[in-house]
């Protein structure tokens, strides 16, 4: 292996790494928030990418649509949900949020389909495709068995998982796409090749990761999120909605995964069912960052994104084994570090 | 015996099902493929329902089971009989390597460990060239019986429910013993489990093997049933529908495994065979029915369709009274002949830059009930820990009978003779009083997982049910003996944890605030029954607020404020002593 290949590998597992921080960083905002491993976030990804692949291809993305049925639902959950006390308000924020958002971003996704439209608006509406269908998935599945133990979480989570996977086959069909890059532009520094579209993934990765830090530290839903995270017994007790807390952080969740896969749809061909297992490596660097620290959590995705660059370079029939055992040791000596805590579980 | 009655009827229904005229082939094979799921399923429950270990990799367990068995009867020709136990074996030994590493994960590491080998061992079992890579292993032969080769789904069908029958047997047996309740306890945190002597890691890894030598067998019966072997049943995502079989069906009982195993294979069934007619063939509609099935399953019943419907079927089956005329022997003790039962010399423990138990010194006596008192967040509970081996110490010595217990673990301050209750309640819910109670006793009683899991350990299971029987009738809840603990008051609890305590057949007995919660008579009976120990010739070392039941009841207190020790003596001195009052109320102005 000379210096031109490892610089190749690094920038190579810099860029996967970067994708793969953000991934773990929703996961950590999600678990930390609502105790929910989401699975479905590798379907987020796929989502973004495709909505976005199918908008710059000039088609009505099936997820626009599918973003208004769930509103349907979760419009009826709220209304039954709220049976007992229906006043004005209630019914006015249920049909806005669950009613006129999604149909809203219908009508936008079926107008632009038919106009030509520049690559910041598609991207924008498959982002807010994503993200209703990210807050509704909160609504519908989770937020009725907020309680429950993380292991009916869990599963309800691949109840998701399933489901929105199916769908994505039935908008997207089985063939991979792609879709055009943020920016055509490259340049060359030594031996190695920098696309614009690999600059975003560095730009936006950190912008994206210091906006959350600031949104953590500074603002009153961050701080809120925070709590809620800490003590949810405790937040309701001091006025904040933990059922609110766990629509926003569903919403940030799927952002943050279309943003994702918005980001590797040009350099990839994404399936409807790729996303998966980039959910899963973003969740293996979620848990060597200990599901807590998004810092560590970042350094994390890196880290696994050089380890698998590496291992496909030099054992590339056992790139997968290696990069999943290789949390193993991480595990393990996390778990000797910070020493059970007795947890009360159910 | 009654309790088996419904088994034995089951039995019998699953043995005349394929004797029906008429009975398609094809229902055979779907319940064929209920009992490989099941016998997954019910690993699981033994493992994430009781054991609270969520694991995503139980398909890859039925991996080493049915490689095991496809390359030994493929490329070495030796019978499937004799591939079994060799199946087994190295499924049990992949769980013992797997665990070792597994078991010391705590919290949310666990299952994610478990995700993470479950996707490796995936990825390896198709990148190894002696496994057939991704193609996998064909021409595996079929069981057979003298020169009855079980090839069609009718006869083996036989094979694989004899299994999952036994099985089930078997982890029912196994969590119906000492070591059941160990496992039970797991769920609920180590600290209560360890300080009755209970080594959790070990239980931990005891049903960490149990469940990967079922899903070994699993896949051994897979390999033989489908007479070829490819990676794709052994992946993350079969790992992930076995945790939710396990779910669906109820994670926390035996027979929801079998349940849920049946649900879920139907049900997939049923929407591949009919959704295509409805929709027109537009595909993968399954995933997406089931999917939303699952979620709505959960939240209409959470806990699992098994306890929903064993609460609506009539008869409760009626619990059996221990004969609580058989004894138990009494621990072993050094000749206790020492006055001062414990030592404590200068015992320190800082949390960082936080001292919480400051050089403090006291002795307890034979015969003696002190009572440790001071304000909160004095020390007191964490000089407890110290004692009992929960935390380490920072300096000092503490000993007991004279033998240093010098950071010993809590499984060995036990075995001395020193038996603990806790400040906040650590009892199973959702285990009976008697259940409960006899962890006390774990000790004591000496059948291992294999006499359990074969019923060899009725006698000393007897012995174990008579004390713990004996030790509530002692403390006055005879009549909740089978309720479950989660069921009775905070009060009555923390009376359950002194029985509990009294099972370890004590010399010294730490009792952390036992009156909170108590009403005034129940004080009083407290009272009673710890001086009518007192005695007999067990120690008390109490912490308590409640200065009434306190000064009326100790011979000795020692007080503790901000981590040091400010005064000790009778009760009578204590009032008196003006660093007492000062620390109480303030100083006087």
């Amino acid at each position: 292996m000379n210096t031109t290949i490892m610089l190749f590998l690094v920038q190579d597992g810099i860029t996967n790494g970067a994708i793969y921080a953000l991934l773990g960083l929703a996961l950590v905002l999600v678990f930390a928030v609502t105790r929910v491993i989401l699975i479905p976030q590798g379907e987020f990804v796929t989502y973004g990418a495709l909505t976005y692949a199918s908008l710059s291809s000039g088609h009505v993305p099936g997820t626009a649509r599918l973003a208004v049925a769930m509103g349907v639902v979760a419009f009826c959950l709220d209304l039954y949900a709220g049976r007992r006390s229906l006043h004005r308000r209630l019914v006015g924020r249920a049909v806005a949020v669950n009613i006129i958002l999604p149909s809203i971003v219908l009508a936008l996704t079926s107008w632009t389909a038919g106009h030509p439209s520049g690559i910041a608006i598609n991207i924008a509406l498959s982002l807010m495709i994503v993200a209703v269908i990210g807050l509704f998935l909160y609504r519908i599945a989770f937020q009725p068995i907020a309680q429950a133990s993380v292991l009916v979480l869990l599963i309800a989570s691949v109840g998701c998982h399933l489901a929105m996977q199916g769908f994505g086959l039935v908008f997207f069909g089985a063939e991979g796409q792609r879709a055009p890059p943020l920016s055509t532009a490259s340049f060359t520094v030594g031996p190695l090749r920098f696309t614009g579209q690999s600059i975003a993934v560095y730009v936006i990765t950190a912008a994206l990761m210091i906006g959350l830090w600031l949104f953590f530290g500074t603002t009153l839903t961050g701080k809120a999120l925070r709590a809620t995270a800490v003590n949810r017994l405790g937040a309701r007790l001091v006025g904040i909605r933990t059922s609110l807390a766990g629509q926003i952080a569903f919403l940030m969740a799927a952002m943050i995964g279309a943003i994702s896969g918005i980001l590797i749809v040009p350099i990839t061909t994404l399936y409807y069912d790729t996303g998966f297992l980039i959910g899963l490596k973003g969740f293996v660097a979620g848990i060597i960052g200990g599901l807590v620290s998004y810092p560590l959590t970042a350094i994390a995705a890196l880290f696994v994104g050089l380890v698998e660059s590496f291992s496909s370079f030099s054992a590339s029939n056992f790139k997968e084994v290696i990069v999943f055992t290789l949390i193993i040791p991480v595990l393990v000596l996390r778990s000797l570090a910070a020493p059970a805590v007795e947890e009360d579980k159910d | 015996m009654a309790e088996r009655l419904p088994i034995f009827l089951f039995a019998l229904v699953m043995a005349a099902i394929p004797f029906i005229p008429g009975m398609p082939p094809f229902w055979i094979a779907l319940l064929d493929n209920i009992g490989l799921s099941a016998l997954v399923a019910m690993g699981l429950v033994l493992l994430t329902g009781v054991g609270g270990l969520t694991s995503f990799g139980q398909a890859a367990f039925c991996g080493f089971g049915a490689y095991t068995t496809a390359v030994l009867t493929t490329a070495y020709g030796l019978s499937p009989w004799l591939s079994l136990p060799l199946s087994l074996i190295v499924s049990g030994i992949a769980a013992v390597v797997l665990g070792l590493i597994t078991v010391r994960l705590s919290g949310h590491y666990l299952p994610l460990g478990t995700l993470a080998w479950g996707i490796g061992l995936f990825y390896l079992f198709s990148k190894l060239e002696f496994l057939g890579r991704n193609d996998g292993i064909s021409g595996v032969p079929p069981l057979s019986i003298g020169s009855l080769k079980m090839i069609d789904p009718g006869t083996i069908y036989f094979a694989i429910w004899i299994a999952v029958l036994l099985s089930a047997l078997l982890t029912v047996n196994l969590l119906d013993s000492r070591t059941g309740r160990a496992i039970r306890a797991l769920r609920r945190g180590h600290v209560a489990a360890e300080a009755f002597g209970i080594h959790t890691p070990r239980a931990k890894l005891l049903v960490f093997i149990h469940a990967a030598v079922l899903a070994g067998l699993s896949g051994w019966l897979y390999a033989h049933f489908e007479r070829t072997v490819n990676p794709t049943p052994f992946g993350v995502q079969a790992g992930i529908e076995y945790l939710f079989i396990a779910v669906v069906g109820g994670a926390g009982y035996v027979w929801g495994g079998v349940l849920g195993a049946a649900i879920v294979v139907i049900l997939k069934e049923i929407l591949q065979s009919y959704l295509p007619y409805l929709f027109h063939g537009e595909g993968q509609l399954e995933t997406i029915v089931f999917g939303i099935l699952l979620v709505m399953l959960l939240q209409l019943a959470p806990t699992g369709v098994w306890p929903w419907l064993t609460a609506r079927l009539p008869g409760k089956p009626g619990r059996k009274r221990p004969d609580t005329s058989l004894t138990l022997p009494a621990r072993p003790q050094a000749a206790a002949t020492a006055a001062v039962l414990l030592r404590i010399d200068n015992a320190r423990k800082q949390f960082g830059g936080v001292v919480a138990v400051n050089n403090v010194s006291f002795d307890v006596h034979a015969r003696e009930i002190v009572a440790l008192i001071g304000p909160n967040g004095a020390g007191k509970s964490t000089t407890f820990n110290l004692v009992t081996g929960v935390l380490t110490s920072s300096g000092g010595r503490i000993s007991v009978l004279g033998k240093d217990i010098h950071n010993a673990p809590p499984q060995e301050v036990v075995k001395l003779g020193v038996a603990r209750t806790f400040q906040h309640v650590k009892l199973v819910p959702d285990m009976t009083v008697l259940e409960n109670v006899a962890i006390g006793a774990h000790l004591r009683g000496h059948a291992g997982a294999v006499s359990s899991l074969l019923r060899l350990d009725r006698a000393d299971e007897a012995r174990l049910l008579a004390e713990a029987a004996r030790q509530i009738e002692r403390v006055g809840l005879g009549d909740q003996i089978d309720q479950l603990a989660g069921n009775l008051s905070l009060g009555q609890q923390r009376i359950v944890e002194i029985a509990r305590a009294l099972c370890v057949d004590p010399i010294l007995l730490l009792l952390d605030e036992p009156a909170a919660g108590l009403r005034h008579m129940e004080k009083q009976q407290l009272a009673a029954l710890l001086r009518q120990l007192r005695d007999g010739g067990m120690s008390v070392l109490l912490v308590e607020h409640d200065m009434g039941f306190v000064m009326n009841l100790a011979d000795r207190i020692v007080v503790l404020d901000f981590g040091t020790k400010i005064a000790e003596g009778t009760p009578a001195d204590i009032k008196a002593h003006p660093d007492v009052i000062k620390a109480y109320l303030g100083a006087v102005a």
